[in-house]
């Protein structure tokens, strides 16, 4: 389908980025051209395989235990944070 | 001066332990290279007051006899990966002044053997990118121009990797490959390039584009320097959930082992057209190389790889726009002010994340909505399972499969900045073997009619770097391949 400027208005607004004018207008026919020749997967019949979302050996993942074993970097972890107090991180007022 | 540059690792270690020069005298070398080096725009953050004060440690640790595996190596990191104390930008204006509290694991490795942080390298932002055009810093140059005296780029993402070390700035670097962020840059540049097996080093501490796909590796002079990295990062860290447990061979011993009796595919499908002739005359004298050596070279098929670009443009998009969504102006330095949350969160990405970032985490958003999840995101991942499968069958009947990294040699600078869908088909010979997990390497063979290098790719079978690196070393052997690009960016 072709990705109209309304389109990526959409997407833009899921993905949390404002956009120009004239980003709009590029981004529309990027992504239209990309999502064309994505479109070639359309070609291949898939029916009946089983979708594979990593390779690496599910049996290898193994559960660790449900305990504390580190911990207590409040200071380091707030240390990048554009705006903070008394160790909190700072945002704009979210409920009226 | 004694010519540093030009020695590999193992013999750095072999002169350090004859005392032949200092750790110091080393680092001081690499200082000065890094600074004589600033316009090719490889390094972001040079850090020569921690490897001069590590340099002293390491002479001591040589003097007192307790000297470990990579003792006193000058190694440049790619920024994606975190080193406590020392800004970590992902070459985005968003983590421009992001300064980690922890290391990463496979750079903690490293240092527990002894190497020392030269500084940390430039790549295409967010290791998005094929050429180091898409950093917030700025484009790096590749060493080697081209015959016509114009610039070219050194790939990417990993670009300022791969042109440090064949700029002899640092012994080795560090790089990551989502899709052949390493292979390629190594193959334009000339040098040496591995991404092991997915699980074999520990992601903890790489910043994030697409997990299950990125891996880190090394990009080296040598095939040897190669295993010697290896050895040093691949561990099992049970901080990330995919680091496997598998036995973690001597793989320095492999790059001396015999190709003997080895049974080597070639794809039939490699033949298709768009491979630059000098790259196709190459792929043929490597065939030669060894079968000479006493291998045995066998056609192959993998009948779904061309979907793997199309395929992989699905599925790294999708998890860096979920990976990136943690940048939204509260935890991570940059921030945009605004009225309310929403707004704040919206100028914060806008103007914090460069064009082919928000590219990817918008055609991400789009794979992932509501009412095309089936048709993209889930139709890809099934794909994938066909190119895995594929790949299996093949290492049913091959030891390894051989043939080029990249479809032409360095481009010029700026040549594919306008087309993002033409920079994104470099990367067609390097991405199917992300999306298996499988480990592959580049290695140089030669140089094309424009004085550019080419690099031959391998790919081995899961959690068998080894068969490929004895290839990699025989190959090597026989295309003597000289890393010495005129070094125009010395200003005599």
């Amino acid at each position: 389908m072709a990705i109209d400027s309304k389109l990526v208005e959409r997407i833009a607004k899921l993905s949390r980025i404002s956009l120009t004018e004239s980003e709009v207008k590029n981004l529309s026919s990027d992504l239209d051209n990309i999502l064309n020749w994505i479109e070639q997967l359309s070609e291949l019949d898939t029916e009946g395989i089983n979708p594979v979302f990593s390779s690496f050996d599910e049996e290898e993942i193994k559960y660790r235990s449900d305990e504390i074993n580190d911990g207590g970097y409040r200071e380091d972890i707030i240390s990048n944070a554009p705006l903070s107090e008394d160790g909190f991180f700072l945002v704009p007022k979210v409920v009226d | 001066m004694k010519e540093f540059s030009t020695l590999s690792i193992k013999e750095t270690i072999s002169s350090l332990k004859n005392k032949d020069f200092s750790v110091s005298e080393l680092i001081d070398f690499h200082i000065s290279s890094m600074e004589n080096g600033r316009e090719l725009n490889a390094f972001i953050t040079e850090t020569s007051d921690i490897a001069r004060k590590k340099a002293i440690v390491c002479d001591q640790n040589y003097s007192k006899g307790e000297d470990k595996p990579l003792e006193g190596i000058p190694i440049g990191i790619k920024d994606m990966f975190c080193t406590k104390g020392v800004k970590t930008t992902a070459s985005s204006k968003m983590l421009e002044n992001f300064i980690p509290p922890y290391e990463s694991t496979v750079t903690q490795n490293l240092w527990d053997d002894g190497a020392i942080l030269l500084g940390k390298l430039n790549n295409d932002e967010f290791a998005m990118g094929s050429s180091n055009e898409t950093s917030f810093f700025g484009e790096v140059k590749n060493p080697w121009k081209n015959s016509m005296d114009n610039f070219t780029v050194p790939g990417g993402s990993s670009g300022g990797s791969a042109t440090s070390v064949a700029a002899g700035i640092g012994l080795a670097s560090l790089g990551t490959d989502t899709g052949g962020s390493i292979r390629q840059p190594a193959s334009f540049t000339g040098t040496v390039g591995l991404k092991p097996t997915y699980g074999r080093c520990s992601r903890w501490g790489i910043i994030a584009f697409a997990s299950s796909l990125d891996q880190a590796g090394p990009i080296t002079k040598t095939v040897r320097d190669c295993a010697l990295l290896l050895n040093s990062i691949c561990s099992y860290d049970p901080k990330d959930s995919t680091s496997s447990q598998k036995k973690i061979p001597d793989f320095e011993k492999a790059t001396d082992e015999s190709i003997k009796g080895m049974k080597i595919g070639i794809p039939k499908e490699y033949e298709a057209d768009g491979i630059s002739e000098d790259i196709i005359e190459y792929i043929e004298k490597g065939k030669e190389w060894l079968v000479e050596s006493g291998a045995e070279i066998i056609e192959i098929s993998l009948p779904h790889i061309k979907y793997a670009l199309p395929c992989y443009y699905i599925i790294a998009p999708a998890e860096a726009s979920s990976n990136l969504a943690r940048y939204d102006g509260v935890k991570f330095t940059h921030r945009v002010d605004a009225e309310n949350i929403i707004d704040m969160y919206e100028e914060t990405r806008s103007q914090g994340f460069g064009d082919e970032v928000k590219r990817r985490i918008m055609i991400g958003t789009y794979v992932l909505s509501s009412g095309y999840y089936d048709a993209y995101y889930l139709k890809a991942q099934k794909v994938r399972a066909m190119i895995s499968q594929d790949f299996k069958e093949a290492f049913s009947k091959v030891d390894a499969i051989y043939g080029p990294s990249t479809p032409s040699t360095a481009f010029e600078l700026g040549d594919k900045k306008k087309d993002p869908l033409e920079m994104y088909l470099n990367d067609v010979f390097t991405v199917p073997v992300n999306l298996a997990g499988l480990p592959a390497m580049s290695v140089p063979v030669g140089l094309d009619k424009k004085n550019l290098p080419i690099g031959m790719q391998l790919i081995g079978n899961s959690f068998n770097e080894e068969s490929i690196l004895s290839i990699a070393s025989c190959i090597e052997k026989s295309a003597k391949f000289d890393l010495n690009p005129n070094r125009w960016w010395i200003n005599e």
